[in-house]
């Protein structure tokens, strides 16, 4: 099939058109008007810089940037071990294995709205009758401060995606070599030995992978933010998906919301290229 | 001997305490479903002391369950079915053609996955509200561009094990292209359709964002539904649990039956 057939642009019309219509276009549009007072239907003016001046100054937009950073950093690295370890846990030879990973799994399948409306219910009324109960005044009252609002959606989302970041490690578990830990039970080794000097070193693109996803998804989060927390309280957990939203579609500030969006996208982006290219380094160096 | 099985009994055991540790919150939302408001204040961990299903009466009816439920179907499964067959159409023409202009092209739909959804939101809303478009077929369409770009890669990495002479066998028996496609190629693809299927699928059905700026409520689909639903109950939690409980029913359905192809399916999604 040549390009200059038409079947070749045939085929591909369909994603061509969806793709430029939903992403491309608005994109570019998006990125230019951002210079603009633009209010969501026409723009009068251009600023220039002027919304990404404001933004700088913005102590709730660079709190939001902050929280999310923050958020993204535990999140990675305790997903990464959550995932190792239940990987470890389900691949040992047990009768039950199968069923662990259906149950580990399971949270994924869940939309992170009603995980976060269930969780909302955990926090507030479990922990704050068991917390009672037990006279823990540390449980009481759990998402109406800023570090329980934090942990309150560490905790939620590590139990949705650990099922997930499992998956990953799973797959490169299983491709470990039998004969190799053989090999190794037989000169004596221990199991943090075979762990450390075998399997750790085998499943390292495994963290290539997972940090990737667990990075750029912890950075993109909405669903939980909303439902868990709703921002609350005084906005101090609002990540920067949510004030986009928010800036666009409660407060109708169209311009200032998409200059937040341009500067997230330049986030993501790095965040997602400098991952790929410090491992594709480290990964020639193996 | 000994010790080592005493071992993986002990493994085993914490395993299974693990597992029920992670269901708990399901637990948790059933159990408390069914109780009355004042049961979940006074025991919230216990069974309930009478089962209350005017709880779930009410939710499914407030939920209005069975249109968001078929809104929700209709959309996922329209969408899914366009971009798994305008993804691996795609897929297929950039496989077999092997110029520079088709490796550009396959380039921008994967440099498309960096763009988060909330970049465009904002003028794709504004666009397509001038379009007049806010609907759902707007959504699908909309889909089918956000979804387009994994599948995309997926179906081109997995064409690769498709040999290009039966391509050539069927175009010797007068097929067309699009024949050699449909009959030929397409089949072939089926496990790798599966898993674009299933990832689709995890992510349109449970999407809430993009539906609450597009949508009419009148074809709210159940996230939506469940949002609205949920403000309105948001300090009657036996109301508020039984409606979540009945949004995860169909989830739980469908993964009861799939689980397997379910966990290749983001596995292999996610190891790509």
């Amino acid at each position: 099939m040549r390009n200059r057939d038409i079947s070749f642009w045939l085929f591909l019309a369909p994603v061509i058109l969806s793709l430029s219509l939903v992403i491309m276009i608005p994109f570019l549009y998006g990125f230019v008007y951002s210079f603009t007072n633009w209010n969501g239907i026409n723009a009068t003016e251009f600023l220039g810089f002027k919304n990404y001046i404001n933004l700088f100054k913005d102590a709730e937009f660079r709190a939001s940037i902050w929280f999310t950073t923050k958020f993204a950093i535990v999140s990675v690295i305790l997903l990464n071990f959550l995932g190792l370890g239940l990987a470890l846990l389900v691949t040992q030879r047990m009768r039950t294995s199968n069923f662990m990973r259906t149950i580990f799994f399971m949270p994924n399948l869940i939309g992170g709205l009603i995980l976060g409306f269930i969780w909302q219910f955990i926090f507030i009324s479990v922990f704050g009758s068991i917390g009672e109960l037990l006279g823990i005044e540390a449980l009481t009252g759990w998402l109406s401060t800023t570090a329980t609002g934090f942990w309150g959606l560490v905790i939620l989302t590590s139990w949705q995606m650990a099922g997930y970041i499992m998956v990953i490690y799973i797959a490169y578990l299983e491709n470990i070599p039998k004969d190799l830990l053989e090999a190794a039970e037989i000169d004596g080794a221990s199991s943090f030995q075979k762990f450390k000097n075998i399997i750790f070193p085998l499943v390292a693109p495994a963290f290539t992978v997972s940090m990737f996803l667990t990075l750029s998804n912890s950075f993109q989060i909405y669903d939980q933010n909303l439902s868990l927390t709703n921002g609350g309280p005084y906005n101090s957990t609002q990540m920067v998906a949510m004030s986009i939203v928010k800036t666009a579609f409660t407060e109708n500030k169209m311009a200032y919301a998409q200059s937040q969006a341009v500067i997230f996208f330049i986030i993501v982006a790095a965040v997602a290229v400098t991952n790929v290219y410090y491992n594709k380094k480290r990964e020639v160096d193996m | 001997m000994k010790k080592r099985k005493r071992k993986s009994f002990l493994i085993e055991i914490f395993g299974l305490l693990l597992a029920l540790l992670w269901l708990s919150p399901f637990y948790l939302m059933i159990v408390n479903a069914f109780k009355s408001k004042r049961d979940i204040f006074t025991d919230v961990l216990g069974f309930p002391s009478e089962f209350v299903t005017e709880n779930f009466v009410k939710a499914y009816i407030d939920l209005d369950f069975t249109k968001s439920l078929f809104n929700s179907l209709f959309i996922t499964i329209l969408s899914v079915g366009i971009i798994i067959l305008f993804s691996a159409m795609a897929g297929y023409a950039l496989a077999r053609n092997k110029s520079r202009l088709s490796g550009m092209l396959l380039l921008v739909f994967v440099a498309a996955m960096l763009i988060p959804f909330q970049s465009v939101m904002i003028p794709l809303v504004s666009l397509f509200g001038k379009a007049d478009m806010l609907n759902k077929t707007g959504l699908i369409f909309m889909y089918l561009g956000f979804g387009c770009s994994l599948s995309i890669f997926l179906y081109h990495g997995a064409m690769t094990g498709i040999s290009k002479s039966l391509d050539e066998a069927a175009i010797i028996d007068g097929a067309n292209k699009f024949q050699v496609f449909w009959h030929v190629v397409f089949p072939l693809l089926k496990p790798i359709s599966v898993t674009v299927g299933i990832l689709n699928v995890i992510w349109i059905w449970n999407d809430y964002l993009l539906p609450s700026l597009i949508l009419p409520d009148s074809s709210a689909t159940i996230p939506l539904k469940m949002f609205l639903f949920f403000g309105q109950y948001t300090k009657q939690w036996h109301l508020a649990l039984a409606g979540l409980t009945i949004a995860i029913i169909p989830v739980i359905v469908g993964y009861f039956f799939a689980q397997k192809q379910i966990i290749e399916g983001v596995s292999e999604g996610a190891v790509k």
